[in-house]
């Protein structure tokens, strides 16, 4: 499971965790996230996060 | 094509326009002129990099040279604008060198502001507005142990969360009685307090400081009340005030912000603006999430395709891991009273109008976990 942060305002999507508030379930990996869907805290889109280290 | 885009900044407004302008248009020439290092860095990130692990270095994304490379635009670092020349559609730099532009992007920022304060420990005051103030901050703090925070707002309680998290003692003052007080319901001010109080925050509210005099190595704040503590840091963050001189020394209209239409369009219709210096439509928001929205509207304008921008409801997250809090401001210009339920796990505080709709929220604790569902509710604040 990987991490990854938003360059703009540094949210983290962790795959392990997902984001199941925005319909993408736990242990969803990065490139399985529809390319529609955005950083929820400062709205772009997935091309402006970046993996991090765990 | 004539001249460049000119952007005029190269915080968060400033690269989200010429990033989105980049994907829309890969021949357009961009200049972007900065007035510092002119690297990318993420400055929300700031206040929470201390528990992060993050140094100022590492929190730099990249450098001009990078960025511009990446962007393939131009970037002008430590240049300051010192005058727009409206009729000759140029910007005139430090020195007297003119930049031509076909479109200018005013994305200036905001600055601190400064309280009116007496004392000889005056000039040790710290801001911290970009990344090179945030090193300094860095710097001052090695070695030392207590941090007093002058402003009990969104990015003082940040900072005061990140500190007291590493180890500091922190100190925060306000003139109100509430942290967030601009944000939250009374309600919602005393949870946050209380959780940052269990995070070994110590509040000074209902507290004018008048002064700040050197005491040896250290930093004494006398507040009105003549009470004072010691202190080896003081932090100000009592609010930020728009950039609009360049803006107003060229004819252009400015009220809190420089003023500009839904096309972020400014009465000239070549020179727009954005982000933390820009007024849309009578409002000034300062958070990352209208900036995407302007950046993504003001892009397609750019490139010909004129789109006024639309807010949907854009909750704000407040970065205080001791208490998690999301506020989606209501427009207090309209009618409309707070409803609060509150118990030991959280604060669900709803703000409605005299007919029952939802203009804003706070949510706190455990309350956080509907705001998904409430701001689907909410209306847009721009549409």
């Amino acid at each position: 499971m990987k991490r990854f942060q938003c360059n703009i305002c540094g949210l983290i999507y962790d795959e392990s965790t997902g984001d199941p508030e925005h319909g993408i379930k736990a242990g969803t990996r990065w490139e399985d996230i529809p390319e529609g869907w955005t950083c929820p805290e400062c709205g772009v889109c997935k091309i402006d996060f970046e993996m991090v280290e765990i | 094509m004539g001249n460049p885009v000119v952007i005029v900044g190269s915080g968060l407004a400033g690269y989200a326009v010429a990033r989105e302008l980049r994907k829309l248009n890969a021949e357009i020439p961009i200049v972007m002129i900065s007035a510092d290092h002119g690297g990318f860095y993420s400055k929300p990130m700031l206040s929470n990099a201390l528990s992060t692990g993050k140094t100022p270095e590492s929190i730099l994304n990249g450098d001009a040279v990078q960025m511009a490379s990446q962007l393939k635009i131009t970037i002008r670092s430590h240049c300051r604008v010192t005058a727009i020349d409206q009729p000759g559609c140029a910007v005139i730099l430090v020195g007297g060198e003119k930049i031509f532009y076909d479109q200018l992007v005013l994305a200036l920022g905001a600055d601190q502001v400064s309280l009116p304060l007496s004392g000889d420990g005056v000039a040790k005051i710290l801001t911290v507005n970009d990344l090179d103030d945030y090193k300094k901050f860095r710097d001052a703090l090695a070695g030392k142990k207590r941090v007093t925070i002058i402003g009990a707002g969104l990015i003082g309680c940040e900072f005061a969360n990140d500190l007291a998290t590493a180890g500091y003692h922190v100190d925060v003052i306000d003139i109100s009685a509430q942290p967030l007080g601009r944000l939250l319901p009374s309600e919602g001010g005393s949870f946050i307090r209380q959780k940052l109080e269990e995070s070994g925050v110590v509040f000074h509210l209902n507290a004018s400081t008048q002064s700040i005099d050197q005491v040896r190595e250290r930093l004494c704040i006398t507040f009105a009340n003549d009470a004072s503590i010691e202190t080896d840091i003081v932090l100000s963050a009592v609010g930020l005030r728009p950039r609009t001189q360049l803006a107003a020394a060229a004819g252009i209209p400015v009220n809190r912000g420089i003023v500009v239409n839904r096309l972020l369009q400014t009465q000239f219709s070549n020179i727009y603006a954005l982000g933390d210096c820009a007024e849309v439509e009578g409002k000034v928001l300062p958070f990352v999430m209208p900036i995407t929205h302007a950046a993504r509207a003001l892009a397609a304008t750019l490139s010909g395709n004129p789109t006024p921008v639309l807010y949907p409801a854009m909750p704000v997250i407040v970065k205080t891991p001791a208490c998690s809090t999301v506020v989606s401001p209501p427009d207090f210009s309209i009618q409309g009273e707070w409803h609060v339920d509150a118990d030991k796990d959280g604060v669900k505080a709803l703000y409605r109008d005299e007919t029952g709709n939802l203009l804003g929220y706070a949510l706190l604790g455990a309350a956080t976990k509907e705001k998904n569902n409430l701001t689907a509710q909410l209306p847009p604040v721009l549409m």
